[in-house]
């Protein structure tokens, strides 16, 4: 009772369908724990995209169309033109920028897959509203997307569970494995203990002093 | 009459209230005058009436009852030890991160409440009745448990590191934030208990081709990673507890993934499901972020791992030093590839070294507290600590880091940290040739 003073709230029937459901499909493990999960139940939760394609429902959408919905639910926060408002993130432009001192990592020139574009929208946007947007609607935004960011450049293109699988987005190729541990290590030798460097200069000092609240405000 | 404690209860309260308020004052200003006027002294404003020969409030009158605290919370005069954020870091509050405050805590486990947070869309408030964990894909039979379920599975309790893969990520391009707080808050260490992974999917059944993991959120950002399966069948952890209580709301209540020794964005909180897969997902937390972008314009993906890494906590910019003589460097070292065998430290910015000593319990993947003992007599002082791990890598200094990875990288920044200690005891973030 004590570990599970909920169980008190749940109704009679509600707890006997549950053992029933329990005793109807236990697993196939050694510990015969949970119960087979249903085809709708799977159907409900089961969101997720993959590069492939994998994943993706029937559907839709043009950029006109989804320039109508961008506008109406993205763009307070991502701009008209994706290209961002204050520290919300920007979603177009950046091209060329990687390798600058000011980097901007866009759905055009950073992200690899488009898959990530629809599978991040469904699941996550809009912001304070996720999993509401139905799969035309996120076709149509991502074909926008693609727009603003010239990946496609006809306004009357149509992005559709058919043809998502064949767009490619420019970065692509420019993600490379992991190279740690990358600085040396015990095998180049001991590190050195004493006189390593002679003179040490302060070369630079935190540019933010002031970020520690006033303790009796900040509670 | 002489002594204050006569007037009583209601007395009583008020001189409490007095002195917090002035130990609060003094806590505000450290790093500012406080440091200079303390090297005479103490850092606390002090009442005469409390401390001998007199007799204190506390000393004479009773105190509150069993019943008065259910739910035991700090003293009222820690009310400063709390976790902060940076405010103008992040858009919004719902996705954005507090700091956990690494200066004011000890030991290696860090208390439940001052665990950072890092959230994507707020906290989600999950009723453990109508929780769920969905196991799907690549499985003989797609199943579901119930918590009541997983608490029926054997569980371990296990001590481990969570860092945020950005920690320190602010100081690329040079120091920027003037606390341990801010620039390596980003860490708890806890214990947890929890299933392992291994005996959830087993219950499912794995198929031949299962070769990658997508543990999902029941937040609404849905956030979702992809693990391989190796390291989900090796130590990953279905955890409900953290420190022997049911984790809080901001950690995933009622259950979360526990990746030991990766970037803790792979540690799903509040986790409903996994889908089982044999090829990554390539999710935007593993795509447009929590990949590493080096100066060449390519970029890093699938950087799991968390480097060895080190900072000394007290004295830092929060923590000046308050008193001439005999004092304590301590701090935190970890890795996310085994243990940590030595940590050096030194007081000159680099140019001599000496060993720590590591007191408390040295586990893998975990807190590692260290301490050095040392004289200051006012002189000025470039305090850093560079950890070595049990495969033998060396916590680099930033330059070392700059130089394979520019400044650009966001993510992995494991660079050996420098305070600048001053005459008078205050303490500036500072990077040194």
């Amino acid at each position: 009772m004590s570990r599970f003073p909920e169980l008190a709230r749940v109704g009679a029937a509600t707890l006997a369908l549950s053992l029933l459901l329990a005793a109807g499909a236990a697993s196939a493990g050694k510990f015969g724990i949970g119960r087979e999960a249903r085809d709708e139940e799977v159907a409900g939760w089961d969101i997720d995209i993959r590069p492939d394609g994998q994943g993706l429902p029937a559907g839709s959408g043009s950029v006109q169309q989804g320039e109508e919905v961008f506008l109406e639910l993205c763009a307070a926060c991502h701009g008209d033109f994706a290209e961002g408002v204050d520290r919300w993130p920007v979603l177009s432009g950046g091209a060329d920028s990687l390798a600058s001192e000011d980097p901007v990592k866009t759905v055009g020139s950073y992200w690899p897959y488009l898959s990530t574009v629809y599978d991040y929208i469904y699941r996550a946007m809009p912001f304070g509203d996720a999993q509401s947007l139905t799969p035309d609607e996120v076709y149509a935004i991502t074909a926008y997307i693609l727009y603003m960011n010239d990946v496609v450049g006809d306004e009357t293109f149509v992005l559709s569970q058919e043809n998502f699988a064949d767009m490619r987005l420019p970065n692509e190729a420019n993600f490379i494995p992991d190279a740690r541990p990358d600085t040396p290590t015990l095998a180049d030798g001991e590190p050195c203990m004493s006189d390593c460097k002679g003179q040490v200069e302060i070369t630079g000092r935190a540019r933010i002093l002031d970020v520690t609240p006033d303790s009796d405000e900040s509670n | 009459m002489a002594r204050q404690g006569s007037k009583g209860g209601s007395g009583g309260v008020a001189s409490r209230r007095a002195f917090l308020k002035g130990g609060v004052a003094a806590g505000a200003a450290a790093g500012g005058a406080l440091a200079t006027g303390a090297l005479g002294g103490s850092a606390m404003a002090q009442n005469a009436d409390n401390m001998a020969p007199n007799v204190a409030d506390w000393s004479r009158y009773l105190g509150e009852g069993v019943d008065a605290r259910p739910y035991g919370t700090p003293s009222e005069f820690e009310a400063h030890v709390v976790r902060r954020n940076v405010e103008w870091l992040t858009a919004s509050p719902e996705s954005s991160v507090n700091f956990t405050p690494l200066h004011d805590l000890e030991g290696i486990i860090t208390p439940n409440g001052l665990c950072f947070e890092r959230h994507h869309g707020g906290i989600a408030e999950v009723d453990p009745a109508d929780y769920q964990l969905m196991i799907n894909g690549l499985v003989d039979k797609p199943m579901i448990f119930t918590l009541q379920d997983l608490m029926r599975f054997p569980r371990v309790n296990r001590i481990y590191f969570l860092e945020c893969a950005a920690n320190s990520g602010m100081e690329w391009r040079g120091a920027q934030l003037n606390g341990c707080q801010f620039t390596h808050g980003m860490v708890h260490c806890l214990m947890y208990t929890g299933v392992p992974l291994k005996l959830i999917l087993e219950e499912a059944g794995l198929k031949p081709n299962a070769k990658w993991l997508m543990p999902e959120g029941g937040d609404s950002s849905g956030m979702n990673r992809s693990v391989p399966i190796e390291k989900g069948l090796d130590d990953c952890l279905v955890a409900f507890k953290m420190n022997g209580e049911a984790l809080r709301p901001e950690q995933g209540y009622p259950v979360r993934l526990v990746v030991p020794g990766w970037e803790g964005n792979m540690w799903v909180k509040w986790l409903r499901r996994i889908e089982v897969g044999d090829e990554p997902w390539h999710t935007r937390e593993e795509t447009s972020k929590y990949t590493d972008l080096l100066e060449d314009g390519k970029a890093r993906r699938f950087t799991w791992v968390m480097d060895v890494k080190s900072v000394v906590t007290n004295p830092s910019p929060q923590a000046p030093l308050l008193v001439k003589g005999h004092n304590i460097i301590t701090g935190l070292a970890w890795s996310g590839r085994g243990t940590i065998d030595r940590v050096d430290v030194t007081l000159d910015g680099g140019n001599n070294w000496r060993t720590a000593r590591i007191d408390g319990p040295v586990l893998p993947m975990s807190l590692t507290r260290f301490y050095v003992e040392f004289d200051w007599q006012g002189e000025d002082l470039l305090l850093q600590s560079r950890a070595i791990d049990s495969t033998g890598d060396i916590q680099p200094t930033k330059d070392e880091l700059r130089a394979v990875r520019g400044t650009n990288s966001i993510y992995h920044n494991n660079g050996i940290q420098t305070w600048h200690v001053r005459s008078n005891g205050e303490v500036e973030n500072v990077e040194v040739s």
